[in-house]
């Protein structure tokens, strides 16, 4: 039985001439569990585990696996499996000549071959060439390579990107299946809400620089609830608050209101006559936070002391109001449970997360109120080269 | 890990792909044309039958061996440019990332390359052999001249002719491995060979005191390794030639020069 290992990043760093890739970053991975390894593109996730596999040299810092440094493991293949890229193929190769020349380099029995073909799905395709495959089915390709040496050790750069949602879901079990067997599974992507309902811990990076560690339940304040109010009278409402010294935030979108849940705010308003056109309660948005993090504009004690991730952290929220419902149970499509009461218009959406304007995704919209609508991927088989 | 593993995983790359019998039945047609065409004007020259003839007189004995050295005379560039692609490839396709994850000591991966690059050599040495030796021998017979198949000179020949190819494919894991963009590869190959070397060695052959130059080259040491030379016949004689045992100790030399730049410089690069 494969044994999960534990992988420490200490120091590690890398600089292309004046542009540091990777600056300091300092981790521990633990076996057992799926860690993701989160931050926008361009943050240094590639170039960390690249660094971690040997393949980029660090300027200074070491990463180890099981106390070891990649290229000091006695079977790489049998202790360390990963994709890191879906192009890492030629593609005038049949899937499974490409896995039995890595199965040779490491002194694999090619029996493994047709079955972690059989294992991702491609049994039926073993003898095809790459070169028609599509993304996902490169996807599963890299993850058969990943699989090989049945290794104690999954490092997989954006695991999901390309799958079709059958697909997603089915890396999903998968992955936890594996990390509950033992093994350390650590998985890159820029998406939050696309590893959330899978990983354990995170481990968040941005321009090079650890920002958080820790339990995905450690990333929200249990405090990080609003109340979102409107009136059509907004001056009558804003009076009202004032009288009672409530603080609020005057948003284009009503007025965002801490530490007071939504039923006192409306009782309030009835009380006082005033008339409510949005009542909503905001949950803590994991996807905000993790935007704020990778911003800069929220800085976690975890990313500070980096070596003990809980002890400053505040204590886990399981009863935080909408949270993140997705977080805690298994479906699939999370934009079902996380619709708020009323959505917000249009309009306001597009103003309140200015950086889906700078850099446009297909997959999801993050909405200031904590919405997130999932919009379903395109077809995973479109032929899609990178 | 061990050599022995990296071999095997190398010798599965290069035989799973079309690459090899593709440029395989190139070097046949090629070597094979070449050589008939050769053996016409050679053969019918020295036997006096092509009519208008007025070249260099040639002994019908001499023939033979310069038609069957056509496989490396023309051919060399064929385990040349197999050797470099077994190299370029693995840059643009990616795939060295998956290679050195299965063999992160990288000095073990070139060796396994090295292994095969003898291999496939010896390959296309006896394709292209057997292509010359065939297509020369049936067109001298045509010209009634003896074909020497059984005369232990054109084995030995023969057997030279495998080793060079052999080496030209070592060199081109070199330059492989010093150029890595493919294309890039691919054009200074078929420049050198086809544009730089001929002119060069024509050059040497009428200008006094270049030819010393010139025959270290990689082409003339390979010539002087086969013992034999299509320059040194068609008329710019008097350029002087290596021993052949040194002209192999030169090609050999400059593999192991482009090898071990290689190794030492891009072979050591980040991988991305």
């Amino acid at each position: 039985m494969p044994d999960g290992q534990v992988l420490e990043l200490t120091g590690l760093t890398k600089r292309f001439g004046a542009v540091s890739a990777v600056d300091g970053l300092t981790a521990r991975i633990e076996p057992g569990q799926v860690t993701g390894f989160l931050g926008p593109n361009g943050a240094g996730k590639t170039t960390s585990l690249r660094m971690l596999l040997g393949l980029v040299r660090p300027t200074s810092g070491t990463a180890t696996i099981g106390g070891k440094s990649f290229r000091e493991l006695s079977s790489p293949l049998r202790t360390v499996g990963a994709a890191l890229e879906a192009s890492s193929f030629h593609p005038g190769r049949s899937a499974a000549n490409h896995l039995k020349a890595y199965a040779r380099a490491a002194s694999l029995p090619v029996s493994r071959v047709d079955e972690v073909l059989g294992l991702v799905g491609l049994a039926d395709v073993a003898g095809r060439r790459v070169g028609g495959f599509s993304l996902g089915m490169r996807q599963r390709l890299g993850l058969a390579t990943a699989l090989l040496g049945d290794p104690g050790v999954l490092v997989l750069d954006e695991p999901s990107n390309g799958l079709d949602p059958e697909g997603i879901r089915w890396m999903r079990s998968l992955l936890r299946r594996l990390a509950e067997e033992g093994r350390t599974v650590l998985i890159s992507s820029h998406l939050l809400a696309e590893v959330q309902q899978t990983v354990d811990a995170l481990l968040i990076i941005s321009r090079g620089r650890l920002v958080f560690q820790g339990g995905i339940e450690d990333l929200a304040d249990p405090d990080e609830y609003a109340t979102v109010v409107d009136s059509p009278d907004r001056e009558a409402l804003s009076r009202l608050l004032d009288e009672r010294g409530i603080a609020y935030q005057l948003l284009r979108n009503g007025f965002t209101i801490r530490h007071h849940d939504p039923i006192e705010i409306g009782a309030l308003a009835a009380s006082s006559g005033v008339a409510l056109s949005n009542l909503q309660s905001k949950g803590a948005s994991l996807e905000d936070i993790f935007l704020e993090l990778v911003s800069g504009v929220r800085v976690h004690a975890s990313a500070a002391a980096p070596a003990i991730p809980d002890a400053d952290t505040p204590a886990p929220a399981p009863d935080a109001p909408a949270a993140d419902p997705a977080e805690t149970d298994d479906d699939p499509q999370p934009s079902t449970a996380l619709v708020a009461v009323m959505a917000p218009p249009r309009s306001a959406r597009d103003t309140a997360a200015p950086t889906d304007d700078a850099a446009p995704r297909h997959s999801y919209a993050v909405a200031s109120t904590g919405v997130i609508d999932i919009v379903p991927p395109a077809r995973a088989d479109e032929e899609v080269q990178r | 890990m061990s050599l022995v593993a990296a071999t095997r995983s190398e010798y599965t790359k290069q035989f799973s792909t079309v690459g090899w019998w593709v440029l395989a039945i190139v070097l046949v047609v090629y070597v094979g044309f070449t050589a008939a065409a050769l053996a016409f004007v050679f053969g019918g020259v020295a036997s006096g039958q092509l009519p208008g003839a007025s070249g260099p007189a040639l002994s019908a004995a001499g023939v033979p061996a310069l038609v069957y050295s056509s496989a490396t005379a023309v051919g060399y560039v064929f385990p040349l440019l197999i050797g470099t692609l077994m190299v370029t490839t693995e840059f643009r396709h990616k795939t060295l990332t998956p290679t050195f994850l299965a063999t992160p000591r990288r000095g073990v991966v070139l060796g396994g390359k090295f292994v095969i690059g003898i291999l496939v050599g010896l390959l296309y040495g006896i394709l292209g052999s057997i292509a010359s030796v065939a297509a020369g021998a049936g067109v001298l017979s045509v010209f009634g001249i003896d074909n020497a198949l059984g005369e232990p000179d054109t084995w030995t020949l023969v057997g030279r002719m495998l080793l060079a190819f052999a080496l030209w494919a070592v060199i081109g894991i070199g330059v492989g491995t010093v150029v890595r963009n493919q294309v890039a590869a691919i054009v200074i190959v078929l420049a050198v060979t086809l544009f730089v070397e001929p002119i060069v060695r024509t050059i040497g052959g009428v200008v006094d005191g270049f030819g010393d130059v010139v025959k270290w080259f990689p082409s003339a040491a390979s010539d002087a390794l086969v013992g034999q030379t299509i320059f040194g016949a068609v008329g710019t004689g008097g350029s002087s030639s290596l021993e052949w045992w040194v002209g192999g100790l030169v090609l050999l030399g400059y593999a192991l020069v482009f090898l071990v730049i290689g190794l030492f410089t891009t072979w050591r690069r980040d991988v991305d």
